[in-house]
Formats: C-alpha cells, sequence, structure tokens
C-alpha cells in the first residue's frame, strides 16, 4: 500500500494483500491514500451487520472525481444524456440541482432533504425512495461531458479539449446510435445494484425538460481490480481480466495515463480524466463450444490462475519472446499481447469494466457481454492506438462484437462549494 | 459564469421543486383503516365528516384488490387500483357534501365489489377559499367538460350515420374527430365505473369472451375486417353508451373536486406516454396524433381552469407549465396536414422520441400542480 507522499509503486508480482478496506481505509482520513475524492471513508452506521463494503462511505469531493481510481465496486449503472435545452443557465443550474442529489445519495442519504415522504400528500416525492435504508455501499457518481456538448449550443465551442473526439471506426465495428454518444454521461458504481440504480434514476427524473436519458447500461459484476487490495474479477469468458491493470496504488503511473495535467490542453480538465465506454457483446454461445487450449490460446493466459501462458501466477511479467518451434509461446494474435503495454510503446489505460448480460437475442442466444470502461489522459494517443491494434489482429474478435461507444471528458475533482462543471461553465 | 449564482445553492434557489415546503404527512387518527381479503371489506369506520378523509387500505387477501369511494350513482370519488396481495396503500378523498357514499373492495378487479355504507356529516366543503377561486376553477373544468360532450354527441352521431349508410370512407374521416372529444376528457369518462371500456377498449385489452364494443372495434371493422354483420349494432351502442356519460355529466350534482383537475391534466399525459406515444391506441388506424393533440388540449384546459390560482400561488410553475405547452404543440403543429394529421406510421422512431421528451419535460411540470391546488 502505497503513501502518495512516497510516491512508490507496488511491484507488479506481489499478490492482493487480502486487507479488508475498513483496516487499509478506515483508520486515515480522506487525503492520505487517494487525495480526496474516491477515498473511502470509514463510516460508523450504528446497524445491522453489513459488511464494511456497504458501511463505508467514498467522498464526493476531492482532487480527482470518485469512481475512476476508487477500487472498483461491485455493480454499476451507466447512462448517457442528450441534453434537450437550448439555454446555457438551465444547463448549469441542472449541473448545480444534479451536483446537490449526487452529493447526498453517495453518503447514503435521500436525494433531496426527506425527499422520500416529506413532500406532503400533493407532490410526487422527490425522491424515489428505494434506497431508504439501505448502505450507502460505496457509491460514487462519475461526470462526464461527450464532444456533441461542445457545439454551439452553449458557447463551449473554444473549450472542447483536443483529444475529445468521437471514436474512429475500428474495423468489425457494428454500433448501434441508439447505444452510441450522448452528451453527458454519469457513471454510477456501488457495491448494492439498487443504490446505483435508485442514483440514475433520481437524476434523470429531475432532468426532464433539460435533458433526457439517450441510452443507459447496467453492470452486474466489475471485471477489472483497480487497487492491489482487491482479487482480480473474472470476466464473462470466464478469464481473469485486468490483471496488468493500472491500480490505484500507482500515483505515478495515474499522473503519467490516467489524470489530465493543466499543461496538456484545457484548463478546466485539470485533474479530469478521459471515459472511454465501449459496449462489447460477447458471443458466449460460440465461445462456450470453444475447447479449452483455443480459449487459453486466444486470451494468452492460463484459466484457472490466470498466469500468462509460459508463466507460474497471475502477476507473472508476460513472457513475449520464447517459442516453441515457430510459435511464440504466448501467441502472436492472442488479447493479452495485442493489449500489452510491451507491445503498444508503453500504452496503459485505466479499466474499470463491467460485465452485463440483458435478455436475448431472439436467435436463441443471450445478449451478453463486456460494458467496457477505460479512463485514460488522452484517448486519441491511448485508446484508439491500442484498439486499431486489437480490432486488426485480435484472436478475440472471432468471439465479440462492438455495438456501442462513446468518449467522455471528465473534469478534475470538486472543491468544496464548486458544482459538476464548474470549471467548465466559469 | 456569474459568480452569484453559484451562490445559489441554497435550497430555495434550486430548480426543480427540490424543496420540501410541507410537513410530513403521518396516518392520523382520523384515518379510515380499511382490510380487504378476498371476500371481506373491513372498515374502521362507517361515519365521517365533510372534507378530506384518509382511507388506509391493507389488502390481506390473495388477489389483487381495488379500492373505491363512491358518491351516488357509482361515480367514483376517488379509488386505488392495483393493490396487491400485502400492499398497503393510502387513498385521500374530499367527500364535500353531507351524503351516504359507499366504500367498495373490489377483489379480483371484477364485478361491483364488496360495498358498505359510509355517512358522511357535516358542513358542505364544497371549495371555498376566500377568492372563491377553487369553485371557479371546478365551474369552469366542468363548463369545459360539458361542452366536449355536447361535441362528442354530435361528431359520433354523425360517425354512426356514415358507417350505417354505408359510407366508409366519411367513416373513416369522421373517427379521429369524433375521438378527439372523446380524449380531452377521458380521465372524467374513467371516473364512472364500467364506461371507459365499454367506449375505449382497444383489441389488446380484451380478455377472452369479452364482448369487445367501442370506437376501437369500429376503427377495425373500418380499418382491417370490413363491414361486419353486428357492426351498425355495435355502432348504436357507442351512442348509447355516450348518452349515458353526457347524463352523467349534466347531472345538476356532477362536481369536480379542484385536485382532480390537476390529477386529469397529469392522467391525459400519462395517457400520451403509456399508449399514444407507443402508436398502439389507434393501431388500425394511425390516427393516434388526433388522440395525442386531444389529450394535450384537455390537459391545457384543466390546468387552464387552474390557472387563476396558480398564477397567484406560483406564478413560475404557471409560466414553466405555459411555456412546455407551446413547446409541444410547435412540436405537433409540424405533424398537421389539411384539418388534421399526418398517419403515425409515418412518424419516424427518432420524431416519437422527440414527442415522448417534451411530454416528459410537461409532465414534471404538470406533476406539481396539485400540491399547489391544494394549498399543501
Amino acid at each position: 500500500m502505497a503513501d502518495s507522499s512516497e510516491g512508490s509503486s507496488v511491484p507488479e508480482n506481489s499478490a492482493p494483500q487480502g486487507l479488508s478496506r475498513r483496516r487499509l481505509f478506515g483508520a486515515v482520513g480522506a487525503g492520505a491514500v487517494l487525495a480526496g475524492a474516491g477515498a473511502v471513508v470509514g463510516r460508523v452506521t450504528a446497524d445491522n451487520g453489513n459488511s464494511a463494503d456497504h458501511d463505508d462511505v467514498v467522498a464526493f469531493r476531492g482532487d480527482h472525481q470518485a469512481g475512476i481510481s476508487t477500487p472498483a465496486q461491485d455493480r454499476m449503472h451507466f447512462v448517457a444524456f442528450d441534453v434537450t435545452t437550448k439555454s446555457r443557465d438551465e444547463l448549469i443550474a441542472l449541473l448545480q440541482t444534479w451536483t446537490a442529489m449526487a452529493e447526498r445519495m453517495t453518503k447514503g442519504e435521500e436525494a433531496t432533504e426527506d425527499g422520500a415522504t416529506g413532500d406532503g400528500p400533493y407532490a410526487p416525492p422527490s425522491d424515489t425512495g428505494e434506497a431508504l435504508d439501505l448502505a450507502p455501499s460505496q457509491l460514487t457518481l462519475t461526470i462526464g461531458f461527450g464532444p456533441s456538448l461542445f457545439d454551439d449550443r452553449f458557447g463551449l465551442a473554444d473549450k472542447k479539449p483536443a483529444a475529445l473526439l468521437d471514436l474512429p471506426h475500428f474495423r468489425a465495428d457494428n454500433l448501434d446510435p441508439n447505444r452510441s454518444g450522448g452528451d453527458i454521461a454519469i457513471q454510477a458504481c456501488a457495491n448494492d445494484p439498487q443504490v446505483a440504480v435508485h442514483a440514475i434514476r433520481n437524476l434523470a427524473r429531475v432532468a426532464f425538460g433539460t435533458a433526457s436519458v439517450k441510452w443507459s447500461q447496467l453492470g452486474f459484476g466489475r471485471t477489472s481490480s483497480t487497487s492491489t487490495t482487491q482479487a482480480t474479477p473474472r470476466n464473462l469468458f470466464g478469464f481473469k481480466d485486468g490483471t496488468a491493470n493500472i491500480k490505484a496504488e500507482d500515483p505515478e503511473v495515474l499522473n503519467e495515463h490516467v489524470w489530465v495535467n493543466a499543461v496538456d490542453d484545457q484548463e478546466w480538465m485539470a485533474g479530469g480524466s478521459f471515459l472511454v465506454a465501449r459496449r462489447i457483446r460477447m458471443l458466449i454461445e460460440q465461445w462456450d463450444r470453444a475447447v479449452l487450449k483455443e480459449q487459453e490460446a486466444v486470451i494468452g493466459r492460463d484459466k484457472r490462475s490466470g498466469a500468462p501462458l509460459g508463466g507460474k501466477d497471475e502477476f507473472d511479467e508476460l513472457d513475449l519472446d520464447s517459442k516453441v518451434g515457430h510459435d511464440f509461446v504466448i501467441p502472436a494474435d492472442s488479447h493479452v499481447r495485442l493489449a500489452s503495454a510491451q507491445e503498444l510503446g508503453g500504452i496503459q489505460i485505466l479499466r474499470r469494466g463491467y460485465n452485463f448480460t440483458e435478455g436475448s437475442d431472439g436467435f436463441g442466444h443471450l445478449d451478453a457481454g463486456l460494458f467496457f470502461v477505460a479512463y485514460c489522459r488522452n484517448p486519441v494517443e491511448q485508446f484508439v492506438p491500442m484498439q486499431q491494434n486489437l480490432s486488426r489482429h485480435d484472436a478475440l474478435n472471432e468471439y465479440i462484437q462492438h455495438v456501442g461507444s462513446a468518449v467522455f471528458a471528465c473534469p478534475g475533482g470538486l472543491s468544496s462549494g464548486s458544482y459538476w462543471g464548474s470549471t467548465l461553465f466559469t | 459564469m456569474r459568480k452569484s449564482t453559484l451562490a445559489l445553492m441554497a435550497a430555495a434557489a434550486l430548480p426543480f421543486s427540490l424543496v420540501a415546503c410541507t410537513e410530513k404527512s403521518t396516518a392520523s387518527d382520523g384515518d379510515v383503516i380499511v382490510t380487504a381479503t378476498d371476500d371481506s371489506c373491513d372498515i374502521s369506520a362507517t361515519t365521517g365528516t365533510t372534507g378530506k378523509t384518509t382511507f388506509q387500505v391493507t389488502n390481506n387477501g390473495s388477489k389483487v384488490t381495488e379500492f373505491y369511494v363512491f358518491a351516488e350513482g357509482d361515480r367514483a370519488m376517488g379509488e386505488v387500483e392495483n393493490i396487491g396481495p400485502g400492499l398497503q396503500r393510502q387513498l385521500i378523498v374530499t367527500l364535500p357534501e353531507a351524503a351516504t357514499y359507499q366504500l367498495a373492495c373490489k377483489p379480483g378487479m371484477v364485478g361491483t365489489g364488496i360495498r358498505q355504507d359510509f355517512v358522511v356529516t357535516g358542513d358542505s366543503q364544497a371549495a371555498t377559499d376566500e377568492s372563491g377561486q377553487l369553485a371557479e376553477a371546478a365551474d369552469g373544468y366542468r363548463r369545459y367538460i360539458r361542452s366536449q360532450i355536447v361535441a362528442l354527441q354530435d361528431t359520433t352521431a354523425q360517425f354512426v350515420a356514415a358507417i350505417q349508410a354505408g359510407n366508409i370512407e366519411q367513416a373513416k374521416a369522421l373517427f379521429p374527430i369524433a375521438r378527439t372529444y372523446y380524449e380531452r376528457i377521458e380521465p372524467e369518462a374513467e371516473s364512472f365505473g364500467e364506461l371507459d371500456p365499454k367506449l375505449d377498449l382497444r383489441e389488446a385489452d380484451l380478455e377472452p369472451g369479452q364482448v369487445w364494443t367501442g370506437f376501437h372495434r369500429l376503427e377495425k371493422d373500418l380499418w382491417v375486417t370490413g363491414i361486419q354483420p353486428d357492426t351498425n349494432a355495435v355502432a348504436d351502442q357507442l351512442k348509447v353508451d355516450i348518452a349515458y356519460l353526457a347524463d352523467q355529466v349534466n347531472a345538476a350534482d356532477y362536481s369536480i373536486d379542484p385536485t382532480k383537475i390537476a390529477g386529469d391534466a397529469q392522467g391525459l399525459l400519462d395517457e400520451i406516454s403509456t399508449s399514444k406515444i407507443s402508436g398502439e391506441e389507434d393501431i388500425f388506424s394511425h390516427t393516434d396524433l388526433w388522440d395525442f393533440q386531444a389529450n394535450v388540449d384537455g390537459s391545457q384546459a384543466a390546468i387552464a381552469a387552474l390557472n387563476p390560482i396558480l398564477q397567484e400561488r406560483n406564478p413560475e410553475l404557471a409560466q414553466r407549465i405555459s411555456d412546455r405547452f407551446a413547446d409541444l404543440d410547435a412540436t405537433l403543429a409540424q405533424f398537421r396536414i389539411g384539418d388534421g394529421f399526418v398517419f403515425y406510421d409515418t412518424v419516424t422512431e427518432a420524431q416519437r422520441q422527440e414527442l415522448s421528451r417534451k411530454i416528459d419535460a410537461l409532465s414534471a411540470e404538470v406533476s406539481q400542480v396539485q400540491e399547489v391546488v391544494a394549498g399543501q
């Protein structure tokens, strides 16, 4: 566990510590570990034997927005909005309202003071009520602004970051416009799905007339660990995902690859990050018919241990040079090789994706997959070359299809009294 | 960005009605406790006083039930539908006059229900605030309802005559016009028991063995199946059922609670969201936009009746609602052609989404009206 004042990083081959989050975070103030927002603040509750994961509150304000380097929670509800008003003032008012509600809800409070039942019998309750009595569940709410917001509607054209561009078409993309893009995104992550859904629902309903839901996505299980305190979870292909991910305990790596620097481009993005979302349908029926050897060759890792092929332990370095006969031990078209920093000239991104399954496709298959979410300092220089490499060569492409795509600029953290986007609308 | 707006994070300056300006409502001693099962309907009191009465309804049965407060002639003064097993629901009803009302549970949501008298005494509470505004609002909205009924009877008579004369094209042209006057006041028609299903049931709503009458049955005959042996009889029945509706709203004692006017305004917008936007309402004729406009008109009329009160108590809300109606009307106007509208199957998905968003935006404002009218 690195302290931000030391800036040391955890060696790649160190196993997760297995400490409870309460022991790690409960005794320290916000800022000691993750510089404010995103830090888990121990909370004394007089209840019910919930685990610390449910009782803990993640600080809403700080140097960076919570929900990026915060240890990934178990559940997600992600929503993209179209702004429907033409009034800059109305948009600002909505962002201020959202901020007040979001800050309350992340503490486990109702979206408004006594809003579920205290507005009187003749008013629709201003909090929908389904999170009453539920713990804060480490709820984080993270906002981002899409490229389309920076047109001529709100006078933001000159505030648009150069790196905030719709992603180029990648080979075999099959994007649904109704699952792509959006003016504003809000990511809700929590350890209780009802807490995450309640947050998005209440933010969406208060936006009627100003912003309208364009698309949304539920995720039921994290597919990346973003902290050395977490075991690596598995995606729906059954493989550990995110072994080589950027971790919250590597502040230097975060500063280099995730957090936008004030000198990069737009000052309002200082301390922020770019969010890339891709809805990736997994053709799990085909995958499930593939033999184990094929599955492991496609991914490049051992299915049970997560060790790279040729290695012993999950966190062993990738051996990209060794061959057996003419073939690399880690195949040339394997996913882990093509996505590796070694292969991509040092590119790294912070992955924070979730599994999803939503009904079926009408052909007897589950509509399931990975809702890929990644944060990076510059998507044009990081995500785009990575995805170009994958879309051209990845053996996994036989089993996946990218059906949704969006990119958002997430501003830095909120200081006291500021609101979501206040640096942008100054 | 003006710094001053940053200081407006205080609740009073927040838009979107985030401010709770009322006291918490709690169950009180005066509440009537209703305990429903599959074959009983127990009430904790058989008498009450004029004014607001709160009913706490618990369903201890295994079937979904409904609870009604009926005035004479089975006019619903208030109702709670879809109370599932084990659920408790609250109903607040204003019983304005000293009279014998009937309380009814409807286990399984069928039949006339298990009924008991509820005798109300006390001074008449027909809305009287100092300015008489509430009474005026109720009178105004009632006048609107009655005027629509006159038009509904006239246009329906023409519609039926065209059908019975075999003039299919004329009947098709009259169908959405006659419906307009019904759709404008639909929540009021729904308050008269079984009338709305007779007049407005869609094929998708039919239960096995149920006789299908009303506008949509005739719609299918005109657009899909052709004239059937019983088409003329169904057309006659439509006139009879509408005449019954007219008798109800023209009765001397027909009155409307002011808070219910706001409820109607909201209900009409909800109608659009649930069945008009999707094109399910007029699935054979695709005349949904006539209904859509009529629902908007009715909602606007209800709000208009309340406007003096809104202007006095919350002029900002009144203005926002007015702006949203204007915006929605302008959007609908794009689809006008001649005296009517384009058919809904020509309205694209993107256009439907835009209409839906405008309805959501308007509904969010209209949902705040009841509280203003109730003076909470």
